[in-house]
């Protein structure tokens, strides 16, 4: 049996654009009390932005689950973005860096890649989409 | 509209947190038992708790009333945590518990010290109850230990979560302070960086450099890296970067001490170094920066001749 | 929610609110380009103090907002990217190229007067070198 909490999760289901401001919220409020930096709170939301919206456009309704990861070595915050619908049938091609001057174009995904300190995908065509991100805690200097 | 946060007892995703074993009614019956005996016997248990603690020397930081009356609430919680099954509440408090004792100046050991000691004081009250009769006893200890460890461990953790958010707010708040970044005239910013930097301290600078401009309403930034031997793409990037979100803020950055190496990795990286602002020393790119803001540099000679 | 559209002389202030959905922005498009129209607005500055994130899609918005702005003859300013969302933005590649940005309401103010003022300073027939 489990002596403590070591994973806690929220479930924030997406199936309209008013559920992407709400989870912005709920990532903010999750990655402050974790004790994150103001910037990596940034890059937290922009990344759940990111991908909520991906999941409204494409998919119509799936949802995003924060995973507040308390375990040593490495606490941090997790967001699993899942949804069933069409799936991206070249993955490498929406990895590649489309972006020309006029901003951010396609899913968006190599942004978000370059925002955390993981990232992982896994999609089939048909079936669904499944994007997790991870941000780690800095490391305490002791 | 989201689905309410899980207790501590339920999900788990990555097969950290097995789920607890579903209470039989028979184990329900011997906790509801042990349950009414610590609410009956609270009062003197509390008591004996509390001298526990003051007689172990923990929490010294606190007064005896203060001592006292955090036993009572930490006691019913702990009571409230044993009877739910549902860590949530408790989670929830031990965060709350911890934001307020932190700044007391309270160590990890006594909160792992108490929390254990309350957990002896109540196995000892259930030795007392029913030492006549072993199985029972075996029984509520089997019902009573696991929910007794999770409870320590919730708030212990709980405990060390919050002290850890401490002093990454702590890090980060002298982080901030120790900004390189140096205000040489109104709206004018200087970050020399000297050395070779990796990916992190790249991004420190910039984002505390970005902060200055804010606070200091800078309108040119000179960055000054004649002190730096070479950069590897990734730093370079970065440099880049901070060109880009420094125009977001509404400053012109000018990059001075630009060395050919440096210059070779940032036309490697793709970077247009004729739309980049670049000028051969920090000397000069004070003078273009004043030239900007509207400043006009005189020699001073000049100036003490139409004195006279 | 609307965003509200400030006339101030020959410029518009929008303010924006932190919790602005992706209807709104479209919303602000529309009514930004019909009031420049109808004002015969010179300026426009998009205040963004309170925005937390700024994504692809906000950013697009805000370049279609500066382009059509373009269109009606105005100049539009985005004001107030806070540090930590313009260094989420330069991570995601986003750069609003081709916007004119400063720091704040104030500092955008600035712009525009500095900007109109070279231009009335310029002799409108062409002839002749610009005295600066």
């Amino acid at each position: 049996m489990a002596w403590g909490p070591v994973l806690d999760e929220i479930r924030l289901p997406i199936t309209a654009h008013g559920d992407i401001v709400n989870a912005r919220q709920e990532g903010r409020r999750v990655a402050a009390e974790m004790g994150f930096s103001s910037t990596d709170v940034a890059l937290i939301i922009t990344s759940i932005s990111e991908l909520a919206r991906n999941i409204v456009q494409y998919a119509r309704q799936g949802e995003l689950v924060l995973v507040i990861n308390h375990s040593n070595p490495h606490p941090g915050l997790v967001v699993i973005a899942r949804d069933n619908g069409p799936g991206i049938p070249d993955i490498r091609k929406a990895m590649q860096d489309g972006y020309s001057t006029s901003g951010g174009l396609g899913l968006g995904l190599p942004g978000v890649r370059r925002l955390m300190d993981e990232f992982d995908i896994a999609s089939e065509v048909g079936k669904g989409t499944t994007v997790t991100i991870k941000k780690y805690l800095p490391e305490i200097r002791r | 509209m989201r689905s309410p946060a899980l207790d501590g007892t339920g999900h788990d995703i990555e097969s950290q947190s097995p789920p607890a074993r579903p209470r039989d009614a028979y184990t329900a019956a011997l906790l509801n038992e042990l349950l009414a005996h610590l609410r009956e016997q609270g009062p003197q248990l509390r008591e004996e708790w509390a001298r526990r603690i003051i007689e172990a020397n923990l929490l010294t930081a606190m007064t005896r009333e203060e001592i006292y009356a955090e036993v009572v609430s930490v006691y019913d919680q702990y009571v409230e945590a044993l009877e739910s099954g549902a860590f949530r509440a408790l989670q929830a408090y031990a965060q709350n518990l911890s934001e307020r004792i932190i700044p007391r100046g309270v160590e990890t050991h006594e909160v792992v010290g108490i929390v254990l000691l309350l957990r002896d004081v109540l196995a000892r009250a259930l030795f007392t109850k029913y030492h006549g009769d072993i199985k029972k006893l075996t029984e509520i200890l089997d019902a009573y230990e696991p929910a007794a460890n999770r409870i320590a461990s919730t708030v212990s953790v709980g405990f060390v979560q919050e002290r850890e958010r401490t002093i990454r707010e702590q890090q980060e708040a002298i982080r901030e302070l120790s900004t390189p970044v140096l205000q040489v005239r109104e709206r004018l910013l200087i970050l020399p960086i000297i050395g070779l930097i990796d990916p992190q301290r790249a991004r420190q600078l910039m984002e505390q450099l970005l902060r200055a401009i804010r606070n200091n309403r800078a309108r040119v930034v000179v960055i000054d890296i004649t002190g730096v031997p070479a950069m590897d793409s990734t730093v370079a990037n970065h440099l880049v970067q901070t060109v880009e979100a420094s125009r977001l803020l509404g400053a012109t950055v000018i990059v001075t001490g630009l060395s050919p190496d440096i210059a070779q990795t940032l036309v490697n990286i793709g970077v247009d170094l004729a739309k980049m602002d670049t000028v051969g020393d920090l000397q000069g790119g004070i003078e273009e920066a004043s030239r900007l803001l509207g400043y006009r540099i005189v020699p001073i000679t000049a100036e003490a001749q139409q004195a006279r | 929610m609307e965003v509200p559209i400030l006339k101030q002389g020959p410029y518009l202030i929008a303010s924006v609110q932190s919790t602005l959905s992706d209807d709104d922005f479209i919303r602000l498009r529309q009514a930004l380009v019909e009031q420049v129209g109808k004002f015969r607005s010179r300026g426009v500055i998009v205040d963004v103090t309170p925005l937390d994130v700024m994504d692809s899609f906000a950013t697009r918005t805000l370049r279609d907002i500066a382009f059509m702005i373009r269109l009606r003859g105005a100049q539009t300013v985005i004001v107030g990217l806070q540090p930590e969302v313009a260094f989420a933005m330069v991570q995601l590649g986003l750069s609003l190229q081709g916007v004119a940005t400063a720091l704040d309401l104030e500092e955008g103010l600035v712009y525009l007067d500095d900007k109109f003022k070279k231009a009335e300073e310029q002799p409108q027939d062409g002839m002749g070198p610009s005295v600066r």
